[in-house]
């Protein structure tokens, strides 16, 4: 009998033991999913922000360019590059014939004629001597040189010729071929060549989006948010104000792009692709979030402080406005901090409206086509190109440190900000 | 011009402002009691300043394209065009006067370009003299009013709570513009195809209904067993199942673990940094569905012997899981912390272990809240676009096998509505007609969700 009894005991504490297990399990898996996460875009993304320059010797030939002596700045603006630059990369190999010429050309971006301008103009002086101009790598070279390309593949199945690589290794062992930081990841717009392609088009597109939401949300958000915490009646009405701001936080955000499509666009014939347009979306999407978040603070600030400043005779308004608000603010900021984080990473509403439109200038204004980063991230990950799947983590990687910075901003508004009642 | 129009408005207002306070004060002086204090006269004259403006503005905004149009194409009529054609002259006229028209110019079209200019730059004065008279009209009559020391605090708060109200409306307005924008399209779309053939066919392939030349006639026929939505449907279901089985045993655990059993310190680090998944945007999610899980899910079949499609059900519906985590775990954390500790020590002193008290008194007791964070769970799932974009197949595929590829709503409402769309063509009102069952299933799903959670708090507040 006593026996038993342990027996049952043992059974019990030994499932106790295992429930508590299946508990830390299930956060570490969490956890263990995170960290995979972040080591997975870490680890395919970091290398994108390197990127691989030709050593390549280029004689500023006047002759060939089409310049007279003595050339004006303006001359030399209109010369002709194309040829020297063909030649420079011509030189690497005399002995080639034509088709591996045609390669040898391949083997930089068909930038190089302009990176070969920038370096005269930057030096005149350099006209009918030889220098060595960085140039900017083919994207194969440049995923070559960073150890991401199969080597070993069947020459077919492979976009860089066994040549490109023969004439490439002998650039690495006379150390020809450098790899520094990728500057123009961060200033060009879209490319279809993925050594060219930046973010800087998508990242002006996402800062007027938010831009644009955070100027009609807030207000929008802040002044309806007073209007249910303080001033409205307890009647159907307000009841049915409340169901709809609960349900719209929690409708697809895919459903606000078919709005934005369907009324934005079709009815009040704004301009497509524009950040006005999926900015106007997005605010619609995170209203709901601010409203929530500003009901909450205000809710938080303690009744006492009304009632002693309804006691000084202040009328509710003046209450509301002069004392109230101002006390909720730190919460109501770092709630719309936290929604335009939200809409920063919000992709589905934004392809809608047509942003994803491929975009090759850096927009201007709100009006300009844009697309936005995480629009970028889709755009790349859809095209087939190797070269591409580095940029899509790097851009991830920019957008994630976007979403911390402004997370941490939020948490640092509540923490420094936020008065504590007790 | 509408810009420096707008800044001068603002600079009378705060003149106004100005003035209303200075005119409190004068009354001060004389020794007369204010009604209010000095700045509400300043708000009061502004207020009267930025009304008139705001009604004339908006008004013009929308008068003004309408009749200038009606005044250029009054030329033409009695010439027998037709309102499109007449809508491509305006288009041109427009175009020239920018000075953006590429194509012939006739000299009509430079005439009316010309009457188009004229009448904007008429609209344009016409319209600053009014706003400016009629402001000046309202201060006026405003401060007239002030001067005899009239109430003005009350009208003033009045005015703001009527802005508070608008602003509360906001909500209202776009679930109504939501409800507007799809009602329309999905009324059109099922006037070609029947709603039985939609809700029940099941063949799904939009792109036999090539956008067609607006000149011919609509063939229904044409579209039969094109928009047959039940694979969609079932897909989004299926896939929203894979998200849940991965998403509640691992929320449901850490949700509990975190508010039963985990230390302080354990659960300061823990909590937000599995709510660091669900801040993380979905695309990235797509992202690594198709590159790592896809890509793996595939090869481990392989070396198993099994067919695995690159874009299976599984990996867009685990990942998809992974995402909805967080959700699951803070709301039953919350529901469960919730709890009155009454409970639990009834139980403990009844002996049971703080498993058997888990399982035994608090879920049962939570279970309500937990339901209702599961459903809406199920809602984000069904909602879920970029992953199943990214991660699933494009093709609408009816079938039970997670390690083949299906479709889901929000995926073939992108892959419709991508680049340019017709509007009109039922290939894009399939689109809509989508939307609209999606946030119908949504709405439900939520309501309910909501309603559950509430009745719960309620229960235990």
């Amino acid at each position: 009998m006593n026996k038993n009894k342990e027996q049952l005991l043992n059974k019990r504490y030994k499932a106790e033991q295992r429930f508590r297990l299946y508990g830390q399990s299930a956060i570490f898996m969490a956890l263990l999913f995170l960290t995979i996460f972040i080591f997975k875009i870490f680890s395919t993304g970091y290398s994108a922000f390197q990127k691989t320059w030709l050593i390549v010797p280029v004689t500023f030939d006047a002759e060939l360019m089409m310049l007279d002596e003595n050339p004006t700045k303006q001359d030399i603006e209109d010369a002709d590059y194309y040829e020297i630059a063909l030649q420079s990369m011509w030189n690497l190999d005399p002995n080639a014939n034509e088709d591996q010429q045609n390669q040898l050309k391949r083997m930089v971006s068909y930038f190089f004629e302009r990176e070969i301008k920038q370096e005269l103009l930057k030096d005149p002086n350099l006209l009918g001597k030889t220098k060595e101009v960085y140039l900017t790598a083919s994207d194969d070279l440049d995923q070559v040189f960073k150890g991401n390309y199969p080597r070993d593949l069947p020459e077919d199945q492979r976009r860089v010729s066994d040549y490109q690589l023969k004439i490439f290794d002998q650039l690495v062992a006379n150390g020809k071929v450098e790899s520094k930081f990728n500057i123009s990841f961060f200033t060009n717009a879209d490319s279809r060549e993925a050594e060219l392609a930046g973010i800087a088009s998508s990242f002006m597109g996402s800062i007027f989006s938010i831009l644009v939401c955070l100027m009609i949300a807030f207000p929008v958000a802040v002044l309806a948010a007073i209007y249910l915490e303080e001033f409205a009646p307890k009647n159907r009405f307000t009841d049915f104000i409340e169901v709809n701001i609960n349900n719209l936080a929690a409708v697809p955000s895919i459903v606000f792009g078919l709005l934005g499509l369907g009324i934005l666009l079709a009815i009040f014939q704004l301009p497509r692709s524009t950040p006005l347009v999926g900015g106007i979306t997005l605010s619609l999407m995170t209203l709901p979030t601010i409203i929530i978040a500003a009901r909450a603070s205000l809710k938080a600030v303690p009744p006492s402080i009304r009632e002693a400043a309804l006691a000084m005779g202040a009328s509710r308004m003046q209450t509301t406005m002069h004392h109230t608000v101002p006390l909720s603010m730190p919460g109501t900021l770092s709630g719309t901090i936290i929604g335009l984080a939200q809409a920063l990473g919000e992709t589905a509403p934004l392809i809608l409206i047509g942003m994803v439109a491929f975009v090759n200038t850096i927009p201007g204004s709100p009006m300009d086509p844009a697309a936005s980063l995480p629009v970028q991230i889709y755009i790349w990950a859809e095209s087939a190109e190797r070269g591409f799947v580095e940029k899509v983590s790097a851009c991830i990687m920019v957008l994630l440190g976007f979403l911390i910075i402004m997370n941490l901003f939020a948490q640092i508004i509540r923490h420094k900000f936020e008065k504590k009642w007790s | 011009m509408n810009l420096i129009l707008f800044t001068f408005i603002v600079l009378l207002g705060f003149t106004s402002y100005y003035f209303g306070r200075k005119k409190a004060y004068t009354i001060q002086s004389t020794k007369k009691r204010l009604t209010a204090l000095p700045q509400f006269y300043g708000y009061y004259l502004a207020i009267w300043c930025a009304i008139p403006a705001f009604i004339i503005f908006s008004l013009w905004a929308i008068f003004e394209p309408t009749i200038v149009k009606l005044l250029v194409l009054s030329d033409y009529s009695n010439q027998g065009y037709l309102d499109d054609e007449l809508n491509l002259i305006y288009e041109k006229t427009k175009a020239l006067s920018r000075g953006q028209f590429t194509g012939e110019i006739t000299p009509f079209i430079e005439a009316s370009a010309e009457k188009y200019l004229s009448l904007r730059s008429i609209a344009q004065s016409s319209k600053v003299v009014i706003v400016l008279s009629a402001i000046i009209a309202s201060v006026a009559y405003a401060y007239k009013r002030i001067s005899s020391n009239s109430r003005t605090r009350e009208p003033v708060e009045k005015f703001l709570n009527a802005v508070l109200f608008t602003a509360s409306l906001a909500a209202i307005l776009t679930t109504v513009g939501i409800v507007f924008s799809l009602i329309f399209q999905t009324i059109d779309f099922f006037k070609v195809i029947p709603l039985f053939d939609f809700v029940f066919g099941t063949h799904w392939y939009p792109a036999k209904a090539f956008v067609r030349d607006s000149s011919e006639a609509l063939d229904p026929s044409m579209y039969s067993d094109t928009f047959g939505a039940v694979p969609i449907f079932a897909g989004t279901f299926f896939i929203a199942f894979i998200a849940m089985c991965v998403a509640i045993p691992i929320g449901l655990m850490s949700g509990i673990y975190l508010a039963e059993y985990a230390s302080y310190k354990v659960r300061q680090y823990a909590k937000p940094l599995i709510e660091i998944l669900a801040g993380i945007p979905t695309v990235v999610y797509g992202f690594f569905a198709a590159l790592t899980v896809g890509p793996f899910l595939k090869e481990l079949g392989t070396s198993m012997g099994l067919e695995v499609s690159a874009e299976s059900a599984l990996a867009a519906g685990g990942v998809m899981g992974i995402m909805i985590i967080p959700f699951i775990s803070s709301l039953s954390d919350d529901v469960i912390t919730s709890v009155p500790q009454s409970l639990r020590d009834g139980s403990y002193a009844m002996g049971a272990t703080k498993s058997e008290t888990i399982k035994r008194v608090i879920f049962p007791a939570a279970l309500p809240g937990i339901v209702g964070s599961i459903l809406l769970g199920v809602s984000r799932a069904i909602g879920e676009t970029m992953i199943v974009v990214m991660a699933s197949g494009l093709a609408a595929n009816l079938t039970l096998n997670p390690l083949e590829s299906t479709s889901t709503i929000t995926a073939q409402i992108v892959v419709i509505l991508i680049g340019d769309q017709a509007f009109g063509d039922p290939k894009t009102q399939a689109a809509f007609a989508l939307g609209m069952s999606l946030f119908l299933v949504t709405l439900c799903l939520n309501i309910v969700a909501l309603r559950v959670v509430k009745k719960y708090r309620e229960k235990y507040e």
